[in-house]
């Protein structure tokens, strides 16, 4: 129905050809940018209100109580829900450590937050359906287990700062929170997330709706198209210092699709965005040493490597 | 009364400092507010999402940015 408007308003109101360039660039733009800001609006309050029931010390509740294997996956599972700022990732390290939880079971939780976040889920599921979207969610959590699982068996305790080990916590405080509570955080988050990513969505639709007119089709197979092998780790190595612009880059990522670029290194490079990032790192460093950061980078780079060729080989 | 804000000095904090200094303001309490930064001392207090708020040592909210007129609340009892 959306699409019927845009079409009127771009090909019948303002006369250009949905065969001119200009024509279908605008058209891209306009339905794109009224689709993802209305899903932005209803689904970041809808996740802003799950998430209330879900604050870290009550998941830090749930993940002490479990054994390792089974507390990766659900640190994983808990990483989507659980509210998780990067500023916070300090004290929630700290927290988990502290309360006995396994350092593998800490980076799952650490892996999966911010790789399933609600406007990469958002952007994914407005512009390539919920099949991509699903498929995302589900490889980003198996790689959170996997690099969690991982870590937790290499026995890397001993490059966490010796700090870490000497904090002693209090007793966790849980809020009691009304849902008149809950709605206004609710709201306060659509705002906050919505005024940050904003312009972000606008230039990578932007960009987007130019190359989706102008660019020649397939002009990308040749370079990332599926039988390319090192496609997938330079898609990862580009990802990287994109950090949370997921909103800017998926839009672009949709265009890079359609003019030839294989599944699974799309996939791979959004995934490199959302879960790989420099201010992350930096701020984790206050807890790890600097050859855990690396092997933690490593770890996730290597399992998103490996969905992209994964994908790459599956879809065809 | 001393109202405590914890965290480690991002923006967020800083905004919640400034409706707590707002609040206190208004309300014309003789509180004194102090800023917790060391990661020792927000941990000891239980607190593991930032910013949070604190008064008398005893933690009343944590991971948001309480707008000026919910530390009011909290100031005079409320909850």
């Amino acid at each position: 129905m959306w699409q019927g408007v845009v079409d009127w308003l771009v090909y019948g109101r303002m006369g250009l050809s949905p065969n001119s360039a200009l024509g279908s660039a605008l058209d891209f733009f306009i339905y794109d940018t009224g689709k993802i800001f209305l899903l932005l609006v209803v689904i970041i309050f809808a996740i802003a209100f799950v998430r209330s029931f879900f604050p870290p010390e009550k998941t830090k509740r749930v993940l002490e109580k479990l054994p390792e294997f089974l507390g990766n996956i659900l640190a994983a599972l808990l990483g989507i829900v659980t509210p998780f700022c990067s500023c916070s990732a300090v004290p929630l390290f700290i927290g988990f450590i502290e309360a006995g939880i396994p350092l593998g079971v800490t980076f799952s939780f650490l892996v999966s937050s911010p790789m399933v976040n609600e406007v990469a889920l958002i952007m994914l599921w407005g512009l390539f359906g919920w099949k991509i979207a699903v498929i995302y969610i589900a490889s980003g959590i198996v790689i959170a287990i996997a690099s969690g699982a991982v870590i937790g068996r290499l026995k890397l305790e001993k490059w966490v700062e010796e700090y870490v080990y000497k904090i002693r916590g209090g007793q966790g405080v849980i809020e009691k929170r009304s849902l008149r509570d809950r709605i206004d955080y609710s709201f306060g988050y659509v705002g906050e997330i919505v005024g940050k990513v904003w312009p972000y969505v606008l230039v990578g639709i932007a960009i987007g709706g130019f190359m989706h007119g102008y660019a020649p089709a397939n002009f990308l197979a040749k370079y990332a198209g599926p039988g390319v092998w090192y496609a997938v780790p330079l898609a990862v190595l580009i990802g990287v210092p994109l950090y949370s612009n997921a909103a800017g880059v998926i839009p672009i990522v949709k265009v890079l699709m359609e003019k030839g670029m294989a599944t699974g290194t799309a996939l791979a490079f959004m995934m490199a965005v959302t879960a790989l990032s420099l201010p992350e790192a930096i701020i984790l460093r206050k807890v790890l040493k600097p050859k855990l950061l690396i092997i933690y980078f490593s770890v996730v780079a290597v399992g998103i490597m490996l969905t992209g060729y994964l994908f790459n080989a599956v879809i065809k | 009364m001393k109202v405590q804000i914890l965290g480690s000095g991002c923006a967020k904090c800083r905004l919640l400092e400034d409706h707590a200094r707002q609040a206190i303001v208004e309300l014309g309490l003789p509180a004194e507010l102090e800023k917790v930064t060391e990661i020792e001392a927000i941990m000891a207090m239980g607190v593991m999402s930032t910013p949070a708020l604190a008064i008398d040592g005893k933690v009343k909210s944590v991971g948001r940015v309480l707008s000026k007129d919910q530390v009011s609340a909290i100031l005079q009892g409320g909850k």
